[in-house]
């Protein structure tokens, strides 16, 4: 683009008489040599009240959209101009530049803007609220209608395809052995490290054991692996069906009159609550034997002794909270990531924000579903 | 607009090969598109118009051949001349692709922002002036989503002329439009294209809009897996001897009339 040889946009105004002659030259190019308006064109109609305002362009060179805008806020200010009006000649433009103005017929005032939003304090507050107490009644919506229809699921009642269950069971199962076992196993690894420096200094350097167990199988493997799998899972389905729902293929669905919940979301929920326990079983195991590996080698008892106090430690008890935890973290992480999924807009930051809240509704949901386990635990005395 | 054979050619097209892997799509193609007119590129569905013109605009690099603009061969060229090149075109995507985060005003502005030095004041009235060359001015707060698919197709070409282009792509631009949406469109393009000069390339096999707004064409067989017909879409309706154009232009009836059997029992 040869920017050199282009001359810098000008206008003169003759006057004489009743008409003001407007004289343009040089390149009128929008990109390269860039736009003239505002109080130019004030100054323009300002000399030119009154009178009929007229166009030569013998002397332009090139011109795009530059000169197109700057005759149209001409023409669109000449309309406004109070209380002399200037009448505009059109008759001395190029006649395609004439053609341009009659389509770019001016739409001002017809512009739209989005209701005002109130912005009081009171009404925010209020709003928000309202947000929450809808948000919750979806939520609550959502777990009723898990309930009903996963008990239509267990009587195979339920609109699901078995191949989508295969898929999403081997995605939140088997793919997601290899973080889970790198993850627990630091954790244990991690706890059994801690625990023996500060154990050791009392001399129950032994109870290391018992630290490891308890944790590692009551709280951080049902924890842990929830927390992992709302990152990789929650966020994939949140993400899934938001884009489904940008592409319409929602609404695709309802016109049918399948059932979105038994199709899309009854498999998302059986996939997680049939794997998470398993998933927290193969965690634990993982756990254990890092605590193990680094309770030997800081403490030096063998390893012998580490699975005796071990097997003292741990009740089957443990286990079974362990185990009803995982099951409950499975469904939430699912529900969460479905229910933030299909309620999301249709533009592509909608899936992202879809993603996003999914993660961290998933992440906060666990940790305050371990509060009330804890606390039911210990009113029952477990 | 009359075709005038002085006009200087804009794009030249030279033994295009286009395909996916060992799978040829369309071969040996060579057309030229002359300087403000309006080329159409016809075909039946699924014989690669489009991947064609994927390869003109540049998102599909050809198996062979060139494409060559303002002398310029875009295929050839280093990244930089490439992105100097793909400046001069404007391109309608067949659902709009309007970015949908962005509203209808945002989204004109953004090639606006990033290809020129321009001042805020002065984007705002050329999206303004967009806009309204193709009566979206009072929409240009709404995202793509509050819109209708017509529209979305008028916000898109607003979007297309932002940079003031030299040619224009259209890839089925009637595509899911009522008739007489479809017919204002046509209109539009047909105006925009006298008052600025723009070359105008369509991907379409509309047959109203081919009659009414193109000026030279060509024609794509799926079974040759080349151009078959060279010319207008007037041209070719009343004067090609093509079997398979001929069932194209007429809408399937020649090859009833050639089997002597007539719909309509005439």
């Amino acid at each position: 683009m040869a920017v050199a040889d282009l001359r810098s946009p000008l206008w003169r105004l003759d006057r004489g008489g009743n008409t003001a002659t407007l004289v343009l030259s040089g390149d009128w190019v929008a990109c390269d040599t860039g736009l003239r308006g505002g109080d130019e064109i004030r100054h323009i109609l300002g000399n030119a009240r009154g009178k009929s305002l007229r166009f030569d362009t013998s002397e332009i060179g090139r011109w795009d959209s530059a000169l197109v805008v700057f005759l149209k806020m001409l023409r669109d200010g000449a309309l406004i101009t109070q209380p002399h009006p200037v009448e505009v000649d059109d008759t001395g433009l190029p006649e395609t530049t004439r053609r341009l103005l009659a389509l770019a017929i001016s739409e001002r005032g017809k512009r739209q803007h989005p209701d005002k939003l109130a912005t009081s304090f009171a009404s925010l507050v209020g709003g928000k609220a309202l947000e929450v107490w809808k948000a919750a009644g979806g939520a609550a919506t959502l777990v009723g209608a898990a309930a009903l229809r996963g008990g239509a699921a267990i009587a195979f009642r339920a609109q699901m395809r078995a191949s989508d269950v295969f898929q999403l069971v081997l995605e939140a199962g088997a793919s997601a052995l290899g973080i889970v076992a790198i993850v627990n196993g630091l954790v244990g690894a991690i706890l059994a490290f801690v625990g023996a420096v500060q154990l050791e200094r009392f001399g129950a350097g032994i109870y290391v054991a018992n630290l490891v167990g308890i944790a590692v199988v009551r709280e951080m493997a049902p924890i842990v692996t929830a927390i992992v799998m709302a990152g990789r899972t929650g966020g994939a389905y949140a993400a899934h069906l938001a884009t489904m729902q940008g592409n319409e293929e929602i609404d695709a669905l309802e016109v049918f009159g399948i059932s979105v919940f038994d199709l899309l979301v009854l498999p998302r929920i059986l996939a997680l609550v049939l794997m998470m326990p398993l998933l927290y079983l193969y965690g634990c195991a993982i756990g254990l034997f890092g605590g193990l590996v680094a309770a030997v080698a800081t403490t030096g008892m063998s390893v012998a002794t580490f699975l005796h106090q071990l097997q003292g430690a741990v009740s089957d008890s443990q286990f079974e909270i362990g185990l009803a935890k995982s099951i409950v973290f499975g469904a939430l992480v699912a529900l969460s990531g479905c229910y933030i999924g299909l309620k999301t807009g249709r533009s592509a930051a909608d899936v992202g924000h879809a993603a996003t809240s999914a993660v961290v509704a998933g992440i906060v949901g666990i940790i305050a579903l371990d509060a009330v386990f804890a606390v039911c635990a210990n009113v029952l005395g477990i | 607009m009359m075709s005038q054979p002085d006009r200087r050619d804009e794009l030249q097209v030279k033994n295009l090969t286009v395909g996916f892997g060992s799978r040829v799509i369309q071969h040996d193609l060579s057309f030229s598109v002359r300087q403000g007119s309006i080329f159409a590129i016809m075909g039946e569905s699924g014989c690669g118009k489009s991947t064609v013109l994927k390869a003109m605009v540049g998102l599909l690099r050809p198996v062979a051949g060139s494409i060559v603009v303002d002398g310029e061969d875009y295929w050839s060229a280093g990244h930089a001349a490439r992105v100097a090149i793909g400046r001069k075109f404007g391109v309608l995507f067949q659902s709009g692709a309007l970015w949908s985060s962005m509203t209808v005003a945002e989204n004109v502005a953004l090639p606006l922002q990033m290809f020129t030095k321009l001042s805020v004041a002065a984007i705002s009235m050329l999206v303004d002036l967009k806009l309204s060359l193709v009566g979206m001015a009072a929409a240009a707060d709404s995202l793509p989503s509050e819109l209708s698919g017509g529209m979305r197709k008028r916000a898109a070409l607003a979007r297309a002329l932002a940079l003031d282009p030299k040619i224009l792509f259209f890839d089925e631009p009637s595509a899911g439009l009522d008739p007489i949406t479809s017919k204002r469109l046509d209109d539009l393009i047909l105006e925009l294209s006298n008052g600025l000069g723009v070359t105008v390339v369509i991907v379409s096999h509309e047959l109203p809009s081919l009659f009414a707004i193109c000026d030279d064409g060509i024609f794509l067989d799926a079974d040759a897996k080349t151009a078959i017909a060279r010319g207008s879409p007037r041209n070719l309706r009343d004067r090609c001897d093509h079997p398979t154009v001929r069932a194209f232009m007429e809408r399937g009836d020649a090859h009833l009339r050639v089997n002597g059997i007539n719909r309509y029992g005439q």
